[in-house]
């Protein structure tokens, strides 16, 4: 019995050895490991980039691996901890003040690209991703956001289906039209899907306060400014009177904001490209997208943009380093990222597209690309912590009426005081 | 009968869901508008599905089977053998159930990567050999082993090694059957650590699998119909596994005890 | 070596290999875990982990709504569990049947209960709330209520672990000997007193078995509460922390900041706490009946 049980174990101690990667055997082919999060385009569209990048570096094998989103960052920390991490790894930009905190980067090695080779070559917004100066990270795409709407419900309410709203007046009137309720007060139909943890945050922070004239945080990132002028409070309450007196969009309607769009139950909402991909294949509809509105007419243009991007594992150093350059190289480079835009939907980071006259007219991608020339990314110290401040202050207005000027100074006060946290952890 | 439906409830969701197309999610209809196999005919075409299914399977058959040999035999040890300090252990094995999981998988992974486990069956299948709440399950029920059937086999002259094989486990086959459905469908549904101690995509385990259509980046596009169609297989081998346990749960009994 | 001894040997023998596998994958763990906890993100000794906890009134929150948890469900589930199995050995066809549909809550995938729960509790399409209109009473938000939500979840924590106990009380009730029922019977007892003095004492280790394991895991609450109350947005917990339990906290604060002290320290009061609750139902409900 016990026999049974111990050759059973030793079965399985041979296959303990039998699955992993061997690394570098014969004649210097250096391998490295690739780590992302899963999502199926960028899967495949890596597993092609590295079949080319193969071809044209036999001497390079790269093994590219994804994880569940979910627990993307629980991976890297058990691995980090345990010595065994990748050579070259994807995050979102937000996460790398976390990321560098925990020491899992290595600063891009100033041989291989400059900070102010990096800063010409790329858009402005992903200076966001700079810490303590320097960077620690290289995107391959950007995303911005936009206005999508629905051209048959435009249509069902009376407006004209080709001309979405141009300032944030005209959206909250027109949404007003295509709202529907039931008589016990149910909602059917929102007119515009209005949420704070999707990317109603977001749109708070660089596109409303921006265009009411405030800038939503200091230069060096260490103090929020949204309500360092009356403006402040005006754009946060305009903002949070959309739900609550416009009543033209409720967080929870069909459990988010854009399952509520591609069920067609959503006039407007303001998304990402990264949405793209997912409402094409569900919308029933026809729909549009264009710039997010402003507060008057031939206004303030401001945007939100983010990205994901690449950073070296710290320690990793000789041979192994100079692959993953090549490799690093070869993901940025202008090709690449006009394989990416076609395959997965992502904008190019680089400058030298802005100007590129086929993005720019196509129907869906040129308002995005148009976004990002006003697009601002926010420099997250803690992405989660920010995001959940937010979302729990303005809970008190939505669920227990609080009131809004005091809330507001509350939640500033919050956020505040999470950059003084990060930023004391620094000195 | 509707309390049948009420429970079945999302379980036939599911399955109908899994033959619908994508668009139908945003309908949120009950019923598939047409029935669409092309969630099947991706998992299949498209992915490891089947890889995934036969680790699982390895997985959990392996550690169901070690854990109903220990579990058993601790609980019997605890539950009949009197000796000093046997409360002291129990109350210590209890409390190992008492860490969430999560405090424990980077420690498990820092050893398993000193021990060369990472990314291997036996990685996956190690902190799952024994496990506290089977412990804890056949020491109450071998405390309903009648001690006049053991004490007549020690006079018999048999080993204790053989008492608890031959009298002690036939008597708790019904708690043993139970043990066996919720030990595989625990490993079959585990995805914590499996996650993390599994980096290739060959050696993924159903739950991970699935995890990689289920999660989403800020919305970026969930495949909810072919979600369900892994789903819906899945469960499979867990109905089966159920069904022929829980015959030894009808049927279980042989000797009663019966007295004089 | 006198039988005693050799009892004892006898049992610890048996015991060596997997208790040495305990401690390793365990108890060792476990320690490292504890003593994570009374350290610094940067390696120093210090007990703010524990001032921090103490003053974040989220934590007291968490604790709360965990016991709230505990309270609500086991009993709930038990009993519901208990009745079930009892209802099912009455049945003469089809057994098998009944059994595996009342266990499908418990092996139905969580991603599609939670997706198929979610959209009964939707404050704005959901078929509960449809039900309630039929005779008139207002529509609720469920889970969007933080007067709610945390019964909500608990109804789904419910709903998913009645067939659980279903399960280990139609073990329990095979275990007992049909020779005590006949015997009562002839001495003329009426199934209200057969319940009583033959069937739930005898039960006695089953329940107790279920009162213990149902209680540490209710403790350790975070799959439904993940499910149900989290999104790609905003963390699990919501509305305004009223379902947050205190393996979510842990998680929020530990997992996804990557501050592994401050979650160990979080998971030593639920340990403690644990033990305290588990040493408690042990002295009380367990209790061995011998005929």
């Amino acid at each position: 019995m016990f026999a049974a049980i111990s050759a059973l174990a030793l079965v399985q101690a041979a296959f303990a050895s039998g699955s992993k990667e061997s690394s570098g055997s014969s004649s210097k082919t250096v391998t490295i490991t690739y780590w992302q999060y899963t999502f199926p385009t960028k899967v495949t569209e890596i597993n092609n980039l590295v079949q080319t990048f193969e071809q044209q570096n036999p001497n390079i094998k790269v093994v590219a691996q994804d994880f569940p989103y979910d627990q993307y960052n629980q991976k890297v920390t058990a691995a980090m901890h345990a010595g065994q991490g990748p050579d070259i790894m994807n995050l979102y930009y937000g996460w790398l003040p976390l990321y560098v905190g925990q020491g899992y980067l290595q600063p891009i090695p100033s041989s291989f690209m400059s900070t102010s080779q990096i800063e010409s070559y790329y858009v402005p917004m992903i200076e966001a991703s700079k810490i303590n100066g320097q960077y620690y990270s290289l995107p391959i795409a950007v995303r911005s956001l936009a206005l999508l709407w629905n051209k048959d419900l435009f249509q069902k309410a009376g407006l004209d289906p080709n001309t979405p709203p141009a300032t944030w007046d005209q959206l909250i009137s027109d949404a007003k039209k295509m709202t529907i309720r039931k008589s016990n007060g149910q909602l059917e139909q929102e007119g515009f899907g209005w949420n704070v943890t999707g990317q109603g945050y977001h749109t708070f922070e660089e596109i409303l306060l921006r265009e009411w004239g405030v800038t939503p945080f200091s230069a060096d990132g260490k103090k929020v400014l949204w309500n360092s002028s009356p403006a402040g409070l005006q754009a946060f309450t305009y903002w949070i009177d959309m739900a609550t007196q416009d009543k033209i969009g409720e967080q929870s309607f069909l459990q988010n904001y854009n399952t509520a769009f591609m069920a067609g139950k959503a006039a407007m909402i303001i998304d990402g490209s990264f949405d793209v991909a997912a409402i094409q294949k569900a919308a029933k509809f026809p729909w549009g997208v264009t710039t997010p509105p402003t507060k008057t007419v031939g206004g303030v243009q401001s945007n939100f943009g983010s990205f994901w991007t690449n950073g070296f594992a710290k320690g990793v150093t000789g041979d192994q380093l100079a692959a993953a350059e090549k490799f690093m190289k070869f993901l940025i480079s202008p090709e690449t990222e006009r394989s990416w835009l076609k395959n997965v939907g992502e904008l190019p980071a680089a400058k030298s597209f802005a100007n590129d006259s086929a993005i720019n007219n196509d129907p869906i991608y040129g308002p995005f690309v148009q976004g990002l020339k006003s697009a601002h990314a926010t420099f997250f110290v803690d992405e989660t912590a920010e995001r959940q401040a937010m979302s729990d202050e303005i809970d008190k207005i939505l669920l227990q009426n609080a009131p809004i000027q005091q809330t507001f100074d509350e939640l500033v006060a919050k956020e505040q005081q999470i950059r003084d946290k990060y930023f004391a952890k620094q000195s | 009968m509707c309390g049948v439906l009420f429970v079945a409830l999302p379980f036939l969701w599911m399955i109908l869901s899994s033959l619908k197309s994508l668009s139908d999610f945003y309908s949120f209809t009950f019923f598939p508008k047409h029935i669409d196999w092309s969630a099947y005919q991706y998992i299949f075409g498209q992915t490891e599905y089947l890889r995934w299914y036969l680790n699982s399977f390895i997985v959990g058959i392996v550690v169901t089977v070690s854990g109903l040999l220990f579990d058993s035999l601790i609980g019997y040890v605890l539950a009949k053998h009197r000796f000093p300090g046997s409360k002291v252990v129990f109350v210590l094995i209890l409390s190992t159930f008492m860490i969430p999981t999560e405090m424990l998988v980077i420690p498990w992974y820092v050893m398993s990567v000193k021990l060369h486990w990472v990314d291997s069956y036996w990685g996956i299948m190690f902190p799952g050999m024994i496990e506290a709440f089977g412990v804890f399950l056949m020491r109450q029920f071998m405390f309903g082993v009648p001690d006049d059937l053991l004490n007549a086999a020690r006079i018999d002259g048999m080993s204790e090694f053989r008492i608890w094989w031959n009298v002690a486990v036939p008597q708790v086959k019904p708690a043993l059957s139970a043990l066996g459905i919720i030990t595989f469908l625990g490993n079959w549904n585990a995805y914590l650590w499996p996650v993390i101690i599994i980096s290739s995509s060959k050696m993924r385990t159903l739950p991970v699998g699935i995890a990689l259509y289920a999660s989403a980046d800020n919305g970026g596009g969930i495949q909810w119909n072919t979600i369900m169609a892994m789903s819906t297989i899945a469960v499979i081998p867990i109905i089966i596994v159920f069904l022929i346990f829980q015959k030894q749960i009808v049927e279980g009994i042989t000797l009663t005890g019966v007295k004089g | 070596m006198d039988l005693k001894a050799k009892r004892t040997v006898t049992a610890y023998s048996f015991l060596a290999l997997p208790s040495l596998f305990f401690l390793l994958i365990r108890i060792f763990p476990t320690l490292s875990a504890f003593s994570l906890s009374v350290h610094t993100q940067k390696g120093s000794l210090t007990t703010s982990n524990y001032h921090q906890m103490f003053a974040d009134p989220v934590f007291w929150h968490s604790l709360l709504n965990t016991l709230a948890y505990v309270v609500l469900t086991i009993p709930l589930q038990i009993v519901i569990g208990l009745l079930m199995a009892m209802a099912i050995e009455r049945v003469e066809r089809l057994r098998w049947f009944y059994r595996i549909v009342y266990f499908l809550p418990y092996i139905t995938s969580i991603v599609a209960v939670s997706w198929v729960w979610r959209l009964m509790y939707d404050p704005n399409t959901g078929l509960f709330n449809e039900i309630l209109g039929w005779v008139g009473i207002a529509p609720q938000n469920f889970l969007q209520d933080p007067k709610e939500a945390l019964i909500s979840v608990g109804a789904v924590m419910i709903w998913q672990m009645m067939g659980f106990s279903m399960l280990i009380y139609s073990a329990g009730l095979q275990a007992i000997p049909r020779l005590y029922y006949s015997a009562a019977r002839i001495d003329g007892a009426g199934s209200w007193k057969i319940f009583w003095r033959i069937t739930l004492p005898l039960l006695n280790p089953t329940t107790a078995f279920l009162a213990v394991t149902g209680g540490i895991q209710a403790m350790q609450t975070f799959t439904q509460v993940e499910n149900l109350t989290g999104s790609s947005g905003a963390a699990a917990g919501g509305p305004l922390h009223s379902t947050v339990s205190m393996v979510v906290y842990m998680y929020n604060n530990g997992f996804q900041e990557f501050n592994m002290q401050y979650a160990s320290a979080v998971a030593v009061v639920l340990f403690v706490i644990i033990m305290i609750i588990t040493l408690f139902q042990l002295k009380t409900i367990s209790r061995t009946i011998e005929y």
